[in-house]
């Protein structure tokens, strides 16, 4: 009884590899104070538009994703004036926080298959670390809920202490490990797995040899989480380039092919019945995602999991199916999230060890990847890569499937 | 003990109901008119049913512990000489989850799911703060 067009919608397959990531772009990263974030991510898409071998004239759609700190009037027009960008078709800023970067691939993707557009910039950037006072680092995440004179229902959470992203992930973290007996040693071999690719990556911010030990000596941040559960906080901008895959097949990069996508927003209604703590948006985005690319879990080569947390990849896995619901904490355990490990899983060290641009770090690793340009950290068998983004806490979830061929 | 007061939230339209009922030591929460989905005073629409029509209700107090953590970071002036400090979410009986602290529990005895009742604290004359104990059946 359905018109062939909404039989054709629920399928998504019609866009399998019609789109592809043709340029990258990664202004300096971390504890870089002389740029703020609107020039980040102007440098971000000089070098992404110089990378794909595109001239700035062919650019005609830009996504911007904010962070903390402004990236200009309506976070896109100030950036569009900065560069010149006089030939936009497409122009919107976009947060789902560190689930945007692939939402906006997503957008991106569709705007050139469907002819808005024929090259779209995406960026991210910004500049939460500052030289003086503010303290420093985490300061601009740690801030949230801190009001000074708290005031209505969300004042509870001042009168409780309830500060920040982290006292939330720790709310979550707990919930895991209560109901399923996930150990903090199991978190932190993740940690662990990611140090150790960061020591191959020039990219990583923190390269220094990390064993399990130094994990459990660091310092708690909120219980259950050690310091060295948690992110990285950076400064920089990354941008992309998604082109049609039949011209991008002509620019001056490998193309990562978009072979699948996905998002799920399953909500936090903050009442008994929601599990928002330990099962995310993950599935949703997956079924789409997988079933656009025609893949299975056995054809992913490479992850580039959203890491904000430790607990973040556990989740992570678990909601992919790559092990049972629960089971996440024995199945890291054996360290084949690391180098040389059977699942190669955040190959530039992620956002725990690596740096902290939102979702574009999962990303950016992932189109390294898919290209083979991974150098020291590269992954021998790297046909197709699954990306995901995380937003909030918990509340968002992205996928992409990048391929090597189309 | 501590000295410095804790930043008791000042009421708006929307939460006032539950800061006086603190003050009266009950527990006060939103019921949708029309669906009878009980909810945290936040907001003025049903989520389930979209009605605006509500009413406030007493509620029991029973709830479980559904998650904590402890903060070890020091992140406001009225926390510097309490860190570190625990701090909970309770799934109250009626369905909605509360950020609260649980007292009167060791914190390695503290369990999930684990029942508690509301307590009352006076903290100043004007502002009650809502708290949770253990809870016997
Ligand atoms: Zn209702």
């Amino acid at each position: 009884m359905h018109p062939p067009y909404a039989v054709r919608a629920m399928d998504g397959r019609e866009l399998r590899g019609r789109a592809a990531i043709s340029g990258l772009g990664m202004s300096e990263m971390g504890r870089v104070y002389t740029r703020d974030a609107r020039d980040f991510a102007a440098e971000a898409i000089r070098r992404a538009v110089e990378d794909a071998g595109l001239r700035k004239e062919q650019i005609d759609g830009l996504l911007v994703n904010p962070g903390v700190t402004p990236l200009g009037a309506m976070g896109g027009v100030g950036l569009q004036n900065d560069l010149g960008l006089a030939n936009l078709r497409l122009l919107a800023s976009m947060n789902v926080g560190g689930a945007t970067a692939n939402v906006m691939v997503q957008y991106a993707a569709m705007s050139v298959i469907h002819g808005l557009a024929n090259h779209v910039v995406c960026v991210f950037a910004d500049a939460p670390l500052r030289t003086s006072a503010g303290g420093g680092g985490g300061a601009a995440y740690a801030g949230m809920g801190r009001s000074v004179r708290p005031s209505g229902m969300a004042g509870l959470y001042t009168t409780f202490g309830v500060f920040g992203v982290n006292a939330h992930y720790a709310l979550a973290t707990r919930r895991h490990m209560a109901m399923y007996g996930t150990t903090s040693d199991q978190l932190g071999v993740i940690a662990v797995a990611e140090r150790a690719w960061a020591q191959k990556s020039p990219l990583a911010e923190h390269r220094e040899a990390m064993t399990l030990g130094d994990y459990r000596a660091s310092r708690w941040v909120v219980e259950p989480l050690h310091l060295l559960d948690c992110c990285l906080v950076s400064n920089g901008g990354v941008a992309v380039v998604v082109s049609r895959a039949e011209e991008a097949a002509d620019l001056a990069q490998p193309p990562a092919y978009i072979l699948g996508m996905g998002q799920g927003h399953p909500g936090d209604f903050r009442r008994k019945g929601w599990d928002v703590e330990t099962e995310t948006g993950a599935p949703i985005a997956r079924e789409r995602a997988f079933s656009m690319a025609g893949a299975t879990l056995a054809d992913i080569d490479v992850l580039q999991l959203y890491d904000c947390y430790t607990y973040t990849v556990l989740v992570t896995l678990e909601d992919y199916g790559f092990c049972k619901k629960g089971e996440g904490g024995p199945f890291v355990a054996d360290g084949k999230l690391g180098p040389g490990g059977s699942l190669p899983t955040n190959t530039g060290g992620g956002q725990l060890s690596g740096y902290y641009m939102w979702g574009m770090t999962p990303l950016s690793e992932g189109v390294i990847q898919v290209r083979g340009q991974g150098g020291e950290r590269q992954v021998a068998k790297h046909d197709v890569v699954l990306v995901t983004g995380n937003g909030g806490i918990l509340d968002h979830h992205s996928a992409l499937i990048l391929g090597r061929e189309a | 003990m501590t000295t410095t007061p804790l930043p008791v939230p000042e009421a708006d339209d929307e939460s006032r109901e539950f800061y006086d009922g603190a003050r009266r030591h009950q527990l006060m929460l939103m019921r949708c008119r029309s669906c009878g989905a009980w909810r945290l005073p936040s907001r003025p629409r049903c989520p389930d049913c979209w009605s605006t029509e509500t009413e406030w209700v007493r509620a029991s107090g029973r709830g479980v512990l559904h998650s904590f953590g402890i903060m070890h970071q020091k992140l406001h002036p009225a926390f510097a000489d309490r860190t570190p400090y625990q701090f909970a979410v309770v799934e109250l009986a009626e369905g909605p989850r509360i950020v609260s602290q649980v007292v009167g529990v060791a914190e390695d005895e503290l369990r999930l799911e684990m029942p508690l009742q509301a307590v009352f604290d006076d903290v100043s004359d004007d502002a009650t703060v809502v708290r949770f104990g253990p809870r016997r059946s």
